[in-house]
């Protein structure tokens, strides 16, 4: 039989340092007997001492961060029944990942009893202040009755949120004191705290973020305890809040409504007239495409996503509709197909700015997945509806050439985007006589999945808007 | 004027602030104050710090700058045409409650919002101030939560995204329409644009640029936002299509969902009613649905014949009720997706099965350890020792879930 005496500081270290020696000696659990802090009165006497030296013994990664909280539990077998895992773990390296295993349910239970405790106590701990307010270093003091043993894991947390105070946490099993280094000494009975102005504020607040029509007492409960409320400031005006919820909601419900103070007309013909003045100054085309609902693609998308360019341009670059960015952004082609075209654009020797670059369809169509918005292509009636957006910029622009690129486009400005591909290259005309060129969208091009024929595609995309550049001279 | 106390400021702007349900104080950049010359950290999980016997927890210090207020909102206590009492915290102030208060381990952090005053610019210059007076000359190293001010200039936002955690822009209402009839003085186009402009900021930020060194962290714990529920006609399922659209869209971490709650001193064309406190609790449940279990806002309302979820049971149970074929599951062998959607399955649970699954058959009383909610999970999987036999088919299946009938209350 062996005996291990594991100190109340270190805990942890010192049951991994003694279980890795007792493993490597083949030591079963059954023969080890564990105390923490004093050991009990002595029946069987001071046991055999204990085996030396350590050989390698190697234990999966989950067994140490659970045994790093289970340790700490209050449980007296917790020495045991983690030494008890760590001997299962030697002949089934693979227990700790059958959760249905009673052994791994026991420690996981605990291990989470542990984590909530930790959890609570970084939370509910409150600070009181014991020193002068003025010094450099401030001084605060707490007290707080944790169920298990935690204080020691727990006091890092303190030393790294709290690093330009000092401050020292009591607790029933051990005393905490920071200052600038952590320091453990006995556990001890509460002391008395100074009282703290500050405290007072915080129940102010703590009265008044409380909604009275909605109360919901268990759902309080569940999270914060009773047994936490001795030592939260706040917790003693819980009663008189619950008991005059009633009342304080039913004031509400039953108030008349009040005249409007004096004042509210004339802040809101302010309002009202500055927001008037905001609008009248912004360009009249922008600010009815923004308020288009010829059809339902606008509620799902941020903005409408107008033309962009000199309006004396004489290209006039026409794609399908805004992409992602381009709805977030609010300007055309600012995606991964616009890059692509820009970077072709200068290849041919164009300045962007020089030209008209817009889309057949303003609004972003697409289909919500999850984080994503996936891209679905423009039907007839949106392409018709839109159209007559399409048909003002050409008209304000009046463009020597058009270039199309897509069949969204194309449907758009000549009515059909059949045999797209066979026309690509193509000067065609518009209903009302305007030219237009038919060529690729970019996006075509990236989407091929081969290297070799996008690089074929994007040198005869070149060669299209080469063949514009040259056409409008 | 009479001079309000700082107590008396607090009492007023955390009162005015309560309608705000995001408390969360997660998601952070990972940073502490080891080094003794700043005060605080954000370990990456949040800590609620106290609970408020309405159930919300208090993670912040959740305030309004001021409750003074420009714009005629019908849904909110500190419109202009209110007589709620208005108060007005200066800067300083805002700046000790946070670090006095911090100092105690009352708060995470500061969750800051506010009415419009005299314009938005001002109005955002201003907590960009007190953000940026935290982090600078107080090395304030906790969580900030900025509420942003839509109509403000987009570099006091990108600014505010460099000082704080996360900011959020409220939508306020589930559609443009009830937007323009209850906040006509807020536009709901720019709402939108203004949670693009988050989302391209932060991620603007990721990509290197040519000289190869990241741009400054913005709002690491990214976006969210806020809709009131139950303040006009709109139903469960117009809701849900609006957030899966905010979720897509904005890449929001959170849409919050906020029964629409009487307030004192109440705008007459909004109804007083009881908060619908189980509404909120159901959309809530259908978004996690939407967010980590694979379902479509389709599946969740497509069987509700006037777009509402079930408020008797959740909408996983309910979504099961509706789809009895392709119930029950086998647990040892059903793939992920489906044995997500056993009703008293969690991600958890699910994961733990599988797992387990890798080593041997499961048995009952391996769900039971796993901690599965049997009871609503019973009658829709089977395994080595459980058949739910005729269970799955009972007509009255609902009957056992739903709660009984109870009288209706006189208040």
């Amino acid at each position: 039989m062996y005996r291990v005496t594991l100190p109340v500081t270190g805990t942890a270290e010192a049951w991994r340092d003694r279980a890795r020696a007792l493993i490597s000696a083949g030591v079963a659990p059954e023969n080890i007997v564990w105390h923490h802090g004093q050991p009990e009165a002595d029946l069987f006497g001071a046991g055999e001492p204990l085996p030396q030296g350590a050989g390698a013994v190697t234990v999966p990664k989950a067994f140490l961060s659970l045994a790093n909280l289970v340790l700490w539990h209050r449980d007296p077998e917790r020495f045991a029944r983690v030494y008890a895992m760590l001997w299962a773990l030697q002949r089934d390296r693979g227990l700790l990942s059958d959760r249905g295993d009673p052994r791994v349910a026991r420690l996981n239970a605990m291990a989470k009893e542990v984590g909530r405790d930790r959890h609570k106590m970084t939370a509910f701990l409150r600070f009181r202040e014991v020193g002068d307010p003025d010094a450099t270093r401030r001084r605060f003091a707490a007290w707080f009755e944790p169920d298990n043993f935690i204080v020691e894991p727990t006091a890092p947390f303190f030393a790294k949120r709290f690093g330009d105070m000092d401050w020292s946490i009591f607790t029933p099993d051990l005393t905490v004191h920071f200052d600038g280094k952590l320091r453990f000494a006995p556990g001890k009975a509460k002391p008395p705290l100074p009282q703290d102005a500050t405290e007072e504020l915080w129940r102010t607040y703590f009265r008044s973020i409380f909604n009275p029509a909605r109360v919901k007492v268990k759902a309080m409960q569940a999270e914060m305890p009773r047994k936490y409320w001795k030592n939260m400031p706040e917790a003693a005006l819980i009663p008189e809040m619950l008991a005059s919820a009633g009342t304080r909601a039913r004031d509400m419900a039953a108030a008349a409504p009040t005249m409007a103070p004096a004042r509210a007309a004339k802040v809101l013909r302010r309002v009202h007239a500055d927001q008037a003045l905001r609008f009248e100054s912004q360009d009249r085309f922008r600010v009815e495409l923004q308020g288009c609902r010829r059809c339902p693609l606008w509620e799902n998308a941020t903005q409408p996503v107008a033309g962009e360019g000199p309006l004396d341009a004489r290209l006039m670059f026409v794609g399908e509709q805004p992409g992602d960015q381009e709805d977030l952004t609010g300007r055309p082609f600012v995606g991964p197909a616009g890059q692509l075209f820009d970077r072709v654009l200068a290849d041919v020797g164009i300045d962007r700015t020089t030209v008209y670059v817009t889309n057949a369809v303003k609004h972003f169509k697409f289909a919500p997945r999850g984080k994503r918005r996936l891209h679905r292509s423009p039907d007839r009636g949106e392409i018709q509806h839109c159209k007559w957006w399409l048909d003002l910029e050409r008209g304000r622009v009046n463009p020597g050439l058009i270039v199309a690129m897509g069949g969204t486009a194309l449907e758009s400005l000549t009515g059909t985007r059949d045999g797209i591909l066979r026309r690509r290259g193509g000067i065609e005309q518009t209903p009302d006589g305007m030219k237009v060129l038919v060529t690729v969208h970019p996006s075509y091009i990236l989407r091929l999945p081969d290297r070799t024929r996008q690089a074929e595609e994007t040198a005869r995309f070149r060669a299209d808007l080469d063949q514009a550049r040259r056409s409008v001279g | 004027m009479k001079r309000q106390t700082l107590e008396q400021k607090l009492a007023i702007l955390s009162d005015a602030a309560k309608y705000d349900a995001s408390c969360a104080s997660s998601g952070g950049t990972k940073r502490d104050s080891r080094d003794g010359r700043g005060l605080g950290s954000v370990t990456g999980s949040g800590i609620c710090h106290a609970y408020a016997p309405d159930g919300r927890c208090i993670s912040l210090l959740k305030i309004l700058m001021t409750n003074f207020c420009i714009y005629d909102c019908a849904y909110c206590i500190n419109r202009v045409s209110s007589n709620v009492e208005r108060a007005r915290f200066t800067p300083e102030e805002v700046v000790t409650l946070t670090l006095e208060f911090y100092r105690r381990n009352y708060i995470e952090g500061l969750f800051l919002s506010s009415g419009i005053i005299r314009t938005p610019d001002d109005t955002m210059a201003d907590m960009v101030r007190i953000a940026r007076t935290l982090r600078q000359e107080h090395r304030f190293r906790g969580y900030i939560h900025l509420k942003t001010i839509p109509d403000a200039d987009p570099k006091l936002i990108e600014e505010a995204g460099l000082y704080a955690d996360r900011l959020s822009i409220n939508v306020e209402l589930p559609t443009d329409r009830a937007v323009k009839a209850y906040a006509p003085e807020k536009n709901p186009d720019q709402i939108r644009r203004s949670m693009a402009d988050v989302r391209v900021l932060k991620e603007a930020q990721k990509e290197k640029s040519f000289t190869g060194r990241r741009p400054p962290r913005f709002a690491p714990a990214g976006q969210s936002t806020q809709m009131i529920v139950g303040a006009d006609g709109a139903s469960d399922a117009t809701i849900l299509q609006s957030s899966t659209r905010l979720y897509s869209s904005y890449r929001l971490k959170r849409v919050y969902y906020s029964a629409f709650s009487p307030i004192p001193d109440a705008s007459k064309v909004l109804p007083l009613v009881k908060p619908p406190l189980m509404r909120e609790h159901r959309l809530y449940q259908a978004d996690w649905l939407m967010r980590f279990y694979g379902f479509d806002v389709g599946e969740i309302t497509g069987d509700r014949p006037d777009g509402n979820l079930d408020l008797g049971i959740d909408p996983k149970l309910a979504w099961a009720l509706a789809n009895r074929h392709r119930f029950p599951v086998e647990v040892n062998r059903a793939d992920r997706e489906m044995l997500l959607r056993v009703p008293g399955f969690g991600t958890r649970t699910v994961e733990r099965i599988l797992q387990t699954r890798r080593h041997r058959d499961l048995r009952y009383a391996d769900l039971l350890r796993m901690g599965a909610n049997l009871k609503n999970a019973r009658p829709f999987m089977s395994l080595l020792d459980w058949s739910p036999r005729r269970l799955a088919d009972a007509a009255d299946l609902r009957a056992r879930f739903a709660p009984a009938p109870v009288q209706m209350s006189l208040f």
